[in-house]
């Protein structure tokens, strides 16, 4: 089936060479399409995704090659939808963050096994979204795009901002209007154009997908709509990365957290991808999905046993997880179930209360979203549902200092003193 | 009832490139019968088998999903826009 192209897609796409990309096939259907800036199945409306020749055989060869390359995601190229020269481009080069053990916080929590935090702070624009934006720079530089937007909850559009100016490309996301000032500053700052959209994200994407298909997004490559299928790939890196640094193993459990569940649903690909490859020993896994109360459609259809996810309307500290139609949801619940995990959530103040437990053990500030995964993770813990005595790898996908807002009003100096010894004695500071 | 239908990339085949068309009907349910009528097969590209909205379709009335309304009996009054988007965006 030929690709058919979004109005004002920039010219004929076939021939497109994106390493060891080699279709796109429809996750619902399998119906395969050439490699081309398009999101939605013809035949079903299901999602694509990139379908790989990877090179075979020389399983030593292959892990030689990733462990002597840079230190970021671009040691994994030959499993990305990347040309082979991608080391050499100018783009925001991110990954291969810190696995933290976290041995005060698995003491804290009962886990007699190890724990650890894949911390993705570390990354350019302090946040797991410059993965993904790193690969759509690619597409879209392929496929000839001059705009890179997105519809965003404030990471992914400082992600945007970020890899478009060392792109040279102009970037314009799109924002809900009501966003923390600390994700829209920090999106703003890197000088593309900023719209905040008077609505939540699910309008705000509902708007970026009618506007693929108007002749006003002429030229326009949208990260997580139109190259969505190369975009979601950033997200193995994750699971490429972990195995990597547990010393090429499958870890026990994972927890991510659940937005549109894009993320969980491609570490899960990562990690099959490796298990093919030779690259880790096959053994089972448990992923486990983690939302906030105050957005959990994909939590709620995993516990009343639904394999369709009813769409709510979001209300969370937890923005950078605030999708009320999460396009992956119906696959997270598949992968849950087949991995023998689950999907739970935390209300709002267990989400204050896990960023604290974090920062207080580990010294890791994490955003809502990290609050989310530590939270759930005491939760299965406590409920008997995560098994204490196992590898454990839960996400932080974001810094803290993106979502001050959630934490300002129980956070502050623990005491005021005068200036002298005896205010500091009065105030029971002294050893 | 007349309404607007915006028509997604995937679907301007069976609508010969149209982005917009006008279709009848008092309810979502009446009106894509009434689109199946005029464009040939688009109902199936929207529709499963039994007749339900398929799983990455997102189908709107003015700004309200249909999944918050009545779906399929959602009613679309006169002058209304019917928006069909790929539900797989986002995130």
């Amino acid at each position: 089936m030929a690709v058919q192209a979004a109005a004002g897609t920039p010219a004929d796409t076939v021939g497109v060479s994106l390493g060891p990309a080699a279709a796109l096939s429809c996750r619902e259907c399998g119906e395969r399409t050439p490699l081309g800036p398009v999101f939605a199945c013809e035949a079903c409306f299901g999602p694509l995704e990139i379908a790989y020749d990877f090179p075979g055989g020389d399983t030593e060869g292959l892990r030689k090659r990733i462990e002597a390359g840079p230190d970021n995601i671009w040691r994994y190229a030959p499993l990305l939808p990347v040309p082979e020269d991608v080391a050499a481009k100018p783009n925001t080069n991110p990954g291969f963050t810190k696995l933290v053990r976290a041995d005060r916080l698995a003491r804290e929590l009962g886990v007699t096994g190890s724990l650890h935090i894949k911390d993705d702070s570390g990354n350019p624009t302090h946040s797991f979204k410059d993965r993904v934006v790193a690969i759509a720079v690619e597409a879209a530089r392929a496929f000839g795009f001059t705009t890179l937007s997105c519809s965003s909850t404030g990471n992914l559009a400082g992600a945007v901002g970020a890899a478009a100016a060392r792109a040279g490309l102009r970037s314009c996301v799109f924002i809900p209007h009501d966003l923390e000032q600390g994700k829209v500053v920090m999106a703003a700052v890197y000088g593309g154009e900023l719209v905040g959209i008077e609505g939540n994200y699910d309008d705000v994407n509902r708007f970026c997908s009618e506007l693929i298909g108007d002749p006003a997004g002429e030229g326009w490559g949208f990260v997580n709509v139109n190259l969505r299928p190369y975009y979601a790939e950033g997200s193995k890196t994750l699971a490429y990365e972990i195995c990597e640094q547990l010393g090429w193993r499958l870890p026990d459990q994972l927890v991510v957290p659940i937005a549109s569940g894009s993320q969980l649903t491609k570490i899960d690909k990562g990690l099959k991808e490796l298990i093919a490859l030779g690259l880790v020993e096959d053994r089972p896994y448990r992923i486990f999905g983690a939302q906030a109360e105050g957005c959990s459609p994909v939590s709620r259809a995993f516990k009343d046993g639904h394999d369709v996810v009813r769409p709510v309307r979001p209300d969370t500290i937890a923005k950078s997880l605030a999708i009320g139609n999460p396009a992956d949801g119906p696959y997270v619940l598949d992968i849950a179930r087949r991995t023998g995990g689950a999907v739970e959530d935390v209300d709002d103040p267990r989400i204050v209360d896990a960023i604290k437990l974090l920062a207080r053990t580990e010294g890791i500030f994490a955003e809502t979203a990290g609050g989310v995964t530590v939270g759930v993770t005491k939760k299965l813990i406590e409920e008997g549902r995560l098994d204490p005595a196992l590898t454990t790898v839960v996400l932080n996908t974001g810094d803290g200092l993106k979502t001050l807002d959630a934490v300002a009003p129980t956070t502050g100096p623990t005491a005021v003193i005068r200036p002298n010894l005896d205010s500091f004695r009065e105030a029971g500071l002294a050893s | 009832m007349s309404v607007n239908v915006r028509i997604p990339t995937i679907l301007r085949t069976y609508t010969g490139g149209q982005a917009e068309v006008s279709a009848e009907g008092a309810t979502l349910s009446e009106v894509l019968a009434d689109l199946e009528r005029n464009h040939t097969g688009i109902g199936a590209r929207v529709l499963d088998d039994a007749g339900k909205l398929r799983r990455f379709v997102n189908v709107y009335v003015n700004d309200d999903d249909v999944r918050f309304e009545q779906g399929l009996e959602t009613p679309t009054p006169d002058g209304a826009g019917v928006s069909i988007i790929p539900a797989v965006a986002g995130g």
